[in-house]
């Protein structure tokens, strides 16, 4: 192959503008230009488009019907609702209802998942078994029907008010909802939250306290036991001494139990649903980080004499947690996604209130479709930078 | 390279930008079907056989549009959608036309670029609830759980009839009327709420219909009649003079009987101008001149429609009541076809 030598001659240095496209600096930051441009105008044209199509439609645009009032009533809502309010109320009221779907399902499925991990890893042969039935039932079934199965199977069963289940102790159950005593705030309220608070931080304290002399000592301290028996004595002594609430207690009257708090059955349904389905991921995912810790480690921890307790805490866990975070966060981000779900036993979430009645009673497709993805891209990210945090955390430190 | 791709997103956008001006007649007929949407099977006015066959006061609507057009009311496909995206299926033209119960309101006509086209049926929301529920008014239902499709008026009347009279209500909601039935017949809530007919239609599918009773309250007033796309009025017309035709018929004494004796030989002018003998009202509107002929022997006249699927399908008698004719104490009333 012969090269030219006038195509390998570089470029004469009198012609400055060759040589700046010749620079790679110039020239990545002109394709960079050009890139931003070229989104922006894609945007423009999205925007531009949607708007002229609408118009050529006769469909209203814009954001204005936010202040205008909604007129229609919703279930179950945790923070204040009337039928009056704006479908920007409505709005927040979805996304207080989705948060506390997520919120209560990552808590339990978090708890159930563990138990169900180890029991998974247990030497008791029925543990084991029985576990991994559980498992590999409920993760294999769509989620949807789980929640339509709990929900028409189960809580539209109950009996009706007047046969409501008494649990005792204030809780009802019947196919109206879950009934519980709501605390209602008395005098001593103030003070019991701050010896709560003092109780917490003190235990927090003595542990840190201890891991430190531990450290630099090697003596070790019941941190844990003394600290639960902190968190727990010290607000039951402070309830008794103090009485800082009274209890408002649900009761039969006309149709239904009036007072106290309740929730409704496609919340029990929804929430059954979700933390079941999804504590079998988090099992799974708790055996196999427990399982990636090689065997040496545990035999290591033998020959050093550590109580089970400990090699559990301190040799398994941490090591553990460094392969169990990564899809527990991708786990806590499904459940808040799954929840929309909801819909189909009209649990009254973001996607049921705001995607489909507002949408419908106010006909404002885009602007609604926009926030209800707004929501859920920002908790998603939210939660996995959260995670992200604790992750990098508990990751191995590398010196 | 980058100008290219710029370009052509440039001439995509330009492309994009204005949607061609709307000839609905002229897409159907190049389709060769009637794309009309229906709810979720409702006896009465939107019924499904066994067999997979439509039949009701909304779908001969449907079928009567057809025969205008093609000359055959089995022209149609059926869309069965939920309440809650009706709308959104009509304005992105997977459908024609809506004939399924829907109310004609302000906001609805000037807001979400529909265009109603008449009232065909005029309902009244009112409340189904168990007889041994002991409750006799819709006023003895302050602190009731109530059973509501989403999406809807009804869903809007409720919560207004209850702050009116300031009581106190739970809604349980869903887009699918079946499920809402379901977990009504499950005591999950006191009572039901619809538009009375769609009441007496959901009763009359229960396993037990005189356990459960219709309060006597009417709660709203439901307008309910097809819906066409706005900005295509000649489409428009069509639909609106094929429900107008289907009234005036009854009004003239034309039947599915008697239309081909009365066209052959029109007892009076009115008759006559229904018919396509005289006047050119159907060749304007780019359909056959004797269009209404074809449309009266698929489903007969408004009155034939209404024994058939709602006197003697759903047991709501006509006489008395606001649907009857207006020659007849009723407010059915439809302009001359002339």
């Amino acid at each position: 192959m012969t090269i030219l030598p006038d195509q390998t001659r570089p470029p004469a240095p009198s012609r400055p503008a060759l040589k700046a496209l010749n620079d790679a600096r110039v020239r990545s930051a002109v394709i960079q230009a050009l890139t931003l441009l070229a989104v922006f105008v894609g945007l423009w044209w999205i925007v531009s488009n949607t708007v002229a199509n609408l118009a050529v439609r006769n469909m209203s645009a814009g954001f204005g019907f936010l202040d205008v009032s909604a007129g229609f009533g919703i279930g179950f809502t945790i923070i204040p609702y009337q039928e009056g309010d704006t479908y920007l109320r409505v709005f927040f009221v979805g996304i207080a209802n989705t948060l506390l779907v997520a919120i209560v399902s990552i808590v339990l499925a978090t708890v159930f998942g563990l138990i169900v991990g180890l029991a998974r890893l247990s030497d008791n042969w029925i543990i084991g078994v029985v576990a991994r039935s559980y498992i590999e039932i409920i993760r294999n079934t769509p989620l949807l029907l789980q929640i339509i199965a709990w929900y028409f199977g189960v809580f539209n069963l109950l009996p009706r008010p007047r046969d409501s289940i008494e649990l005792g102790a204030g809780f009802v159950l019947n196919n109206r909802g879950f009934y519980l005593p709501a605390p209602v705030a008395e005098a001593g309220l103030g003070a019991f939250l701050l010896l709560c608070g003092a109780a917490v931080a003190g235990a927090v304290g003595l542990y840190l306290w201890s891991n430190r002399r531990l450290e630099k000592t090697g003596q070790s301290f019941p941190a844990l036991r003394v600290g639960a028996a902190l968190v727990i004595g010290v607000p039951a002594l402070a309830y008794l001494a103090l009485a800082p609430v009274s209890w408002d207690m649900p009761e039969l009257q006309g149709f239904n139990f009036q007072g106290g708090t309740s929730v409704p059955p496609a919340f029990c349904a929804l929430i059954v649903a979700l933390s079941a389905y999804t504590s079998c991921f988090i099992a799974e995912i708790v055996r196999s980080g427990i399982q990636s810790v090689p065997k040496g480690q545990l035999e290591a921890a033998g020959a050093l004499n550590l109580p089970p307790n400990w090699t559990l805490r301190r040799v398994v866990m941490p090591q553990a947690m460094r392969v169990i975070i990564p899809p527990l966060i991708s786990q806590y981000l499904n459940v808040t996604k799954n929840s929309s779900l909801a819909i189909a036993i009209g649990f009254p979430d973001l996607v049921s209130v705001w995607m489909n009645t507002s949408l419908n009673q106010s006909g404002r497709a885009i602007p609604i479709v926009a926030m209800t993805m707004a929501f859920y891209c920002t908790v998603s990210l939210a939660v996995s930078a959260v995670m992200n945090v604790y992750n990098k955390r508990v990751q191995l430190q590398e010196r | 390279m980058k100008k290219t791709i710029l370009t052509g997103a440039l001439l995509g956008a330009a492309a994009a930008l204005p949607a061609a001006a709307q000839d609905t007649l002229a897409t159907v007929k190049e389709r060769g079907m009637l794309n009309c949407q229906v709810g979720l099977p409702t006896p009465g006015f939107y019924a499904l056989a066994d067999d997979g066959t439509w039949s009701g006061m909304d779908v001969d609507m449907c079928r009567a549009v057809s025969a205008a057009i093609f000359g055959d009311p089995d022209m149609v496909e059926y869309q069965s959608v939920t309440s809650a995206v009706r709308f959104t299926a009509l304005a992105n033209a997977e459908s024609d036309m809506l004939s399924r119960t829907t109310t004609w309101t302000a906001v609805r006509d000037t807001q979400l670029g529909l265009d109603f086209t008449l009232v065909n049926f005029y309902d009244g929301q009112g409340f189904l609830v168990p007889v041994d529920s002991g409750i006799t008014s819709a006023l003895d239902l302050d602190g009731a759980t109530v059973c509501v499709l989403t999406g809807t008026t009804t869903e809007l009347n409720l919560a207004d009839y209850f702050r009116a009279n300031e009581m106190e209500f739970t809604p349980v909601t869903n887009e699918n009327v079946n499920v809402l039935v379901e977990t009504y017949l499950g005591g999950g809530c006191d009572a039901y709420t619809n538009d009375k007919s769609g009441l007496a239609a959901r009763r009359s599918a229960f396993p037990d219909p005189e356990a459960h009773v219709i309060l006597p309250e009417t709660v709203s007033k439901e307008p309910l009649g097809p819906v066409v796309r706005q900005g295509d009025d000649a489409w428009a017309n069509i639909v609106r003079w094929v429900g107008f035709g289907l009234i005036n018929a009854e009004e003239l004494g034309v039947t599915s009987e008697n239309v081909a004796e009365m066209a052959a030989n029109p007892p009076s002018p009115n008759v006559a101008r229904l018919l396509g003998a005289e006047g050119n009202i159907g060749e304007e509107m780019g359909l056959e001149p004797d269009f209404m002929v074809d449309v009266i022997s698929a489903v007969g006249n408004y009155g034939e429609m209404y024994e058939r699927h709602i006197e003697t399908g759903i047991g709501i008698p006509r006489a008395g009541s606001l649907n009857a004719m207006w020659t007849e104490g009723g407010i059915l009333y439809a302009p001359p076809f002339r």
